[in-house]
Order: C-alpha cells, then structure tokens, then sequence
C-alpha cells in the first residue's frame, strides 16, 4: 500500500477554522456547496464560556465556540447529510481502514492531535487534540492531506499521521475518522439556519450557571477586575495573555468568531429574503470590534506598554459592553426567528 | 473588522496566512488571509516565553544533578508527567519517579526504550541533555 500514488480529486480550501472547513470541503466534494460560515451558523458554533476551575496550561480556559466535534454534529443533522463516523483502538487497522477509504475515492476526515503533524510550524505543535484535517491521496508512502488551515493541500508522513491520530491528554482522537455517505438534494438549509440562530441564541441568554453565555461574559469582567489585586502582576498578564489567544487565535476567524457569525448572518438573509438580518449581522460585526478592543487593550497591558486609562477595570468596562450588545443582540434575533 | 484594516503584522507564523473575515467597501463579508495581529503576537510571544523559561529551568536543575535528563525532555515536548505516561503507558507516579536521577540511571533498556520512542530519540540522546540549548535557549529554537 505504502508504494502507491493516488490522489482524489478534491477542492481544497482554506478556511479559518478546522472543524467548519473540513466539513464545508467534504459537503463541497459532494456537491453541497455550505459556505464555512454557513456551518458555522447551521453548527451553532457562536458560544462563551469562561471556565476558572479547567485549566489549560496551568491558566482558566476561555472558550469562545460550542465543544469540538458539536458544530460538525448539529450541522450535519441539520442539513440531512449522513456522515459515518469511526473510531479505533489499533492505530494498524485504523490506518489500513483509511487507506481502503482512500482506495474507493472517499476522503477521509480524522481528528488529530496538532503536536504529531509535522508539517505544522513549531508555533501551531500544541498538544491540542482537536484538529480536524481531511485526507485525500497518497505519495511515496506520505498522505496528501487538505488541512483547513493551510493555503495549499501538505503531505503527512505514514508514522506522522499515525501518531497525531491516537494523541493522548485530554478528548484523545482515538483513530477518529469519518466520511460522508450521502447529501441530501435539496437540503432545508433556510430552516437549518433559523435553527442554528436560536440555539446560539438560547444557549448565550439561558444556559444556566454563571459561566456560560453573556453571564460568562460578565463573570470573565468581574474576574478580570480583579485580578490585579488578588495575584501579581505577572501571573494577571498571563490570564489576561491566556483570553486574547484564545479569542484571536488560529481558527477563529477574529474577534473571537464574531466576524465569522456575521457573515454568517449576512448570507442567511440573503437565503431567507430577509432583509433584517443584515443588520443583525452589522451589529454582531460591531460586537467583534469590541472584542477587538479588548484584544488590543489587553495586549499592551500584557507588554506593559499600556495608557493610564488602560486598566484591567477598563478591559472589564469593554467586556461589559460587549455582555450588554451581546444580550440585546441575541433577544433580538430570537424574538425575529422564533 | 472592514477589509482594508485586516492586520498583516508577521510574527511567529512564520509566513503562514491565516483566514480572517471582514467587511469589504460593498458592505458583504469577505475572507482575507491575514499574516497576523501585534496584539495576537504579543500574547503568544509571551505563552512561550513561559515555555521557554520551565525549559530553561530544566535544563538547569538537570545539570545541577537535581533531576534526569527525562525532565529536560518532557519539557521540551511541552509534555506533563502525566500526559507522558499515557504515552507510555504507565502510572504518572512512576514516570515522575523516572525524573529523579538515581531512579532514572537505574531504568531498564525495555523502558528507556518507551521515552526514546516517544520523544523521537536515540537512547544516547535520552540520557543527555544538548548543552547548546541550556545556554542559548531562546525562542529562535522553539
């Protein structure tokens, strides 16, 4: 098997976040053609969650989209598009499994732990157990792999793919793959997003507990205020550090997967002949600017460089600025789709 | 975020684009690759200057005969004790005890031979530290 070449025919495209892009890639194989936004709106990716009590890094973990693996799985019931998934306790077989998918010119998706894909700059090698590629062909033993974060399709070596399949730590992949068995031909994808909006909606208005939603939102503020009383200066520009990366990091498309919600927004209002989501979507644009500020704020906060107005009281001020928009937002928008 | 003020400040990505969204002149969404933000740089210049500096320690603390090279190594792959013995498939307890030296000299082949796997070294490289990197660790090197 190792000694031969194939290569399906697959449209790679880059996108900004893992799990959307590979699922909107595999769709497009398919002849479903769902924007990465799209899924991201129908997946109900938009979510916040800030959680003191998970550490990642030694540091509170910041959420800023739903659970990996939950955005590919509303979006796909939703849409009405049969995937099968797999999942292996020898990587041997789960990688023989691959390669007869690959033989009958099926691409594959796999999840993945970043630290084994060779091809990553150091920077991205994390042990980060949530990455989603798709693999499409082979080459002298190497895989040719459509990684949506990439501009251009990359080669994986065999043990390479091998390894980053069964990463171990935390929501280890165990050899997970899965492929699309059948599209539906005409998908409801105006009814899947009006559901995708109000479960974003709901879930940032309602989940219960202080942690989750605009509530963790204001809870992130309270937190923040006071970090520079409760630790050293040191330890809040770590925390504070640990929240931008999380908001702007690789994947999110910026603003913490505002911007990308909008545009989400956007397309659906031209799919629904509805006019006023547009400017919902202007004012989820105007809620990622925000996040944006924060970012920048915190930044020189964290390179010391900050203005005498530049405080952790001020970045708890945006932040709260952000919760209220947010709020209003999200009642909004429910109320119109419900 | 508008198209035209999409950041292209370059940094550690190493010339990689990532994907951002941003509203073009016409008022549509567009996606624009983006070579990176200061902001964004300077939050993940300081994640590894953190990793960095524990490397740096390490490294040291190896040296002063404190612990095994195997703390230096685990380090160095961003690895815990304990994310290191689901690896290699044994109790944290004792890949934490593999990090004092006495216990770590003593280990035998079958064992060390698990590390090696795991970390992509030569049994030679497991049982020593590069001195180059204690003095010059710097983030060029991560």
């Amino acid at each position: 098997m190792n000694n031969s070449d194939m290569q399906i025919p697959f449209n790679h495209r880059q996108s900004a976040h893992c799990e959307t892009g590979v699922l909107s890639n595999l769709l497009a194989h398919y002849g479903l053609n769902v924007s990465e936004s799209m899924v991201f709106g129908i997946g109900s990716g938009l979510f916040f969650g800030y959680f003191p009590f998970i550490r990642l890094n030694r540091l509170p973990l910041t959420a800023f989209r739903a659970r990996t693996g939950r955005i590919m799985q509303r979006a796909v019931k939703r849409l009405g598009v049969e995937l099968a998934l797999e999942k292996f306790r020898s990587p041997e077989k789960a990688m023989a499994a691959l390669d007869r998918k690959l033989v009958d010119a099926i691409p594959v998706g796999c999840r993945t732990g970043a630290y084994w894909l060779s091809y990553f700059p150091r920077r991205y090698r994390f042990h980060f157990n949530m990455h989603n590629l798709v693999v499409f062909g082979k080459q002298n033993g190497s895989y040719r792999i459509s990684d949506p974060v990439f501009p251009d399709p990359v080669l994986c070596p065999h043990d390479d793919l091998m390894k980053a399949r069964f990463a171990r730590g935390p929501m280890p992949p165990k050899g997970r793959m899965y492929y699309v068995k059948q599209v539906p031909q005409q998908p409801d994808l105006a009814g899947a997003a009006r559901q995708g909006m109000r479960e974003v909606c709901r879930t940032m208005l309602r989940a219960p507990g202080p942690f989750l939603g605009v509530k963790g939102i204001r809870y992130l503020a309270k937190n923040v205020e006071a970090w520079p009383q409760k630790m050293e200066a040191r330890e809040a520009a770590l925390r504070l550090g640990q929240v931008i990366r999380m908001q702007e990091e690789i994947g999110t498309g910026g603003g913490g997967f505002r911007f990308i919600y909008a545009a989400f927004l956007q397309e659906a209002a031209g799919l629904l002949y509805d006019d006023r989501l547009e400017g919902f979507s202007d004012r989820m644009t105007e809620a990622g600017d925000l996040w944006r500020e924060f970012a920048l704020i915190g930044s020189r906060i964290c390179k010391q460089r900050a203005g005498e107005t530049e405080t952790y009281a001020a970045l708890a001020a945006i932040l709260r600025e952000c919760a209220d928009r947010e709020t209003r937002l999200y009642r909004d928008l429910l109320e119109h789709v419900q | 975020m508008r198209e035209i003020d999409v950041p292209q400040d370059g940094g550690l990505n190493q010339g990689l684009k990532e994907i951002t969204y941003a509203v073009a002149e016409n008022g549509r969404y567009v996606v624009v690759p983006s070579l990176g933000w200061e902001p964004k740089n300077i939050a993940n210049a300081q994640a590894w200057e953190v990793i960095s500096e524990d490397i740096r320690t390490q490294a040291r603390r190896v040296l002063e005969g404190e612990l095994s090279p195997l703390a230096y190594h685990l380090a160095r792959n961003l690895m815990t004790a304990g994310l290191a013995a689901s690896y290699v498939r044994l109790p944290r307890w004792r890949v934490k005890r593999h990090l004092k030296p006495s216990v770590f000299n003593r280990l035998k082949p079958e064992i060390l031979q698990r590390y090696a796997d795991l970390l992509g070294l030569s049994l030679v490289e497991l049982k020593q530290i590069p001195l180059a990197d204690v003095n010059m660790l710097g983030d060029e090197q991560l």
